[in-house]
Parts: structure tokens; sequence; C-alpha cells
């Protein structure tokens, strides 16, 4: 895929995650009242559309797109969503500079994974959006360094993980966040940012389908591998943080 | 004179952390920031980031002091960013810190690292 190419499946998939946010938006209000401060669908949803406006203007190249994203969430987002999400992107576009590629993307997804980990001080059952984006990166990176599948397959089993990751945080309590000021309350609710990362990485799949090839169904049930969600619990706590 | 930001989710209560912090500390440069941009709850680098410069005025450096969660994030995004020589986030309660920050920052020898050991001396004040 060259990079014209590249740089339209970007601005498409931005387009797909606005429209997502701005579908899901009263839905992740929701979950985020219950154990949070009732701000995530509306603040993701202004982000997302910030992030469109300034593509506009932005040059056609796949870092500096998905770098302009980032800019647009850390400025628009006003909650811990925004430098999460942002900034990630922003540090994480850096290793799109020579185009997206499987090894790219690999390595894009896990200065992601680490970025997010970093600046929100949060490990793998914490009960935040960690929970879903560990699960989702190993497992990519798996399926493409050692398993050798398409870049389309790897991302369809990285959306399972995801979703695996996200049901994963409705019966723990939460140890970072606003939702751990609630303390036991916040056990048996769904964290919101696992759940708009999970959304995210749909629409990407989505875009993704449609310019590579390939054909992949995506089925969380049909792929349940609990071992796998541990093992990944136990590589994300190794890495640091409290 | 090591300058003092107060980043809050509500601008009123950075503020208010400030006049606080002000009755102790009158001399000293405090800058206060809080709110998005359009007038929410929340916290965003930009505004901070401009706090922090405004607050290193003869470029002695800048403690800053934040309260919850994105408060924390926004603040360190918006120091990578700054254009200041020497800038830290103390890790401290923001009023409280806020205070001690103030009242060591007025010292004539005050240096960051000395005026942030002050804001987070203010974490292990017992109450009662």
């Amino acid at each position: 895929m060259d990079r014209a190419t590249q740089s339209e499946a970007i601005r498409e998939a931005t387009a797909a995650m606005a429209d997502r946010m701005a579908a899901e938006k009263s839905f992740l209000t929701d979950l985020d009242s219950a154990i949070g401060d009732a701000d995530h669908g509306a603040n993701m949803n202004r982000g997302f559309q910030a992030a469109l406006e300034r593509l506009e203007d932005a040059d056609d190249d796949p870092a500096t797109l998905v770098k302009t994203v980032g800019v647009a969430l850390v400025s628009e987002v006003g909650g811990a969503a925004g430098p999460l999400y942002g900034g990630s992107l922003m540090k994480a576009s850096g290793e799109l500079e020579d185009g997206v590629t499987a090894e790219s993307s690999v390595a894009f997804a896990e200065r992601y994974l680490e970025t997010v980990e970093e600046r929100g001080k949060a490990s793998v059952g914490d009960k935040t959006m960690v929970d879903a984006i560990t699960p989702a990166v190993h497992t990519y990176k798996k399926a493409i360094e050692v398993d050798d599948h398409d870049p389309l397959e790897a991302l369809g089993k990285a959306v399972d993980a995801a979703e695996r990751g996200v049901a994963f945080t409705t019966p723990i309590r939460a140890k970072k966040g606003r939702a751990s000021y609630l303390g036991w309350r916040s056990v048996g609710h769904q964290d919101p940012g696992a759940t708009s990362t999970l959304y995210l990485l749909e629409e990407l799949f989505a875009v993704a389908e449609e310019h590579l090839d390939g054909d992949v169904e995506i089925d969380a049930e049909a792929d349940v591998d609990p071992e796998e969600l541990e093992e990944a619990a136990a590589d994300g706590n190794g890495g640091g943080g409290p | 004179m090591v300058g003092i930001v107060v980043v809050s989710h509500s601008e009123r209560a950075a503020e208010g952390i400030r006049e606080i912090a002000r009755e102790m500390g009158g001399d000293a440069r405090i800058e206060a920031v809080g709110g998005t941009e359009d007038g929410r709850i929340g916290t965003t680098p930009g505004p901070i980031r401009e706090a922090v410069e405004a607050a290193d005025g003869s470029g002695e450096g800048v403690v800053v002091l934040v309260d919850l969660g994105s408060a924390v994030m926004n603040a360190e995004l918006a120091l990578e960013e700054a254009a200041v020589d020497e800038a830290v986030v103390a890790d401290a309660p923001v009023l409280e810190g806020a205070l001690n920050a103030a009242v060591a920052a007025t010292a004539p020898d005050a240096t960051v690292e000395a005026v942030r050991e002050a804001a987070e001396d203010a974490a292990d004040v017992s109450k009662l």
C-alpha cells in the first residue's frame, strides 16, 4: 500500500472513529457516570470532532496525520482521556515516519501501550483502558511476529482480545483513575476508557478491512483463551508501575 | 524568585487556593490555572504551559501543584513543551502544598528543589 493510500486510510479511520464516538456518546457517558465524572462520551466526541477539523489542513503523511489527531485530542478532550489517548498517539506516531507496514504498526502499538502505562501509571488489572490495550497489543504483536499472520487477521485478533479485556474490567476493583475513589463500589461496572478503546479498534479494523486483502470475521466468543489474557496480565505487571 | 503554578480541575478552586497561599507567601509569584478552555471542569495542557512560562518570569524555575488525575498528566505534558529551564510537578496536596511552596519561594535563597520539598512536606502533615 503506497503512502497516499495509507494517508487516505488514516483519514477514513479517523472519520469512522469520530462517527462511532458520536454514536456512543451517551453510552460512554452512562458508563462514566456510574464510576467516574460522567464526561467520557462528550469528551471523546468533542475530541474526535476537533481531530476531523484539524485533519482537513494536515499534510498527507501517515505520521503527521496520526500526530495531528493526537494533538487535537490533547487540546480538546479536557479529561484524562486527552493526555492518555492524544499524548500516546503523538508519541507513537513517530514509529510511522517511514510509513505503515506490519513491522511499523507493531512498533506503533507497543509504543502506544508503553506511553499510556507511563503517563497513567497504570498496569493491567487496575480497571483502566490499559486492560483493553495490553491484550490487544500483545495479541497483535504475537500474531504478526510469531504466528506470521497478515496485519488484517492480526488486527481482528487484537479486537477480540480487547473485547475480552473490556469484559475483564467489569468484575474488578478500580485502582487507578476517578473510579478508584469509589473503592469496592467500582466493582460490577465496565470501564469507560477500556470500552472506548475497543470501539476505536473496531473502527480501525473496519477501515483496514476495506484496504487490506483478507477475509476475517471478528468473533470474540469463538476464540476465548483465558490463558492468553492471564499471560498478558502477567507481562503487563512486570512492566513496572505501582 | 521561583514561580508557582496551581492547577485544578476548577478555575475557581485554583484561584481560591492561590488566594489562600498568598496570605502567607504574599510576594510569591503564583499563577492559577483551572478548568478547560471552554469553561468546563477539567484541565488541558495549553493553558498550563502558558501559566508555567508566565510564572518563570525571572528564569529561576517553577514548581507546579496539581489536584486530581488528568491535572497530573496534563501538567507533565505541559512541562515537556514549556520553554523554561527548570520546572517540576510536586507530589503534594494541592492546597497545603501551594501554601508551603509560597512561603518557601519567598526565602532569599529559594531553589526549585527547596520549594518542591517544602510543598511535598505538606503530604506528611497530620491535622488531628
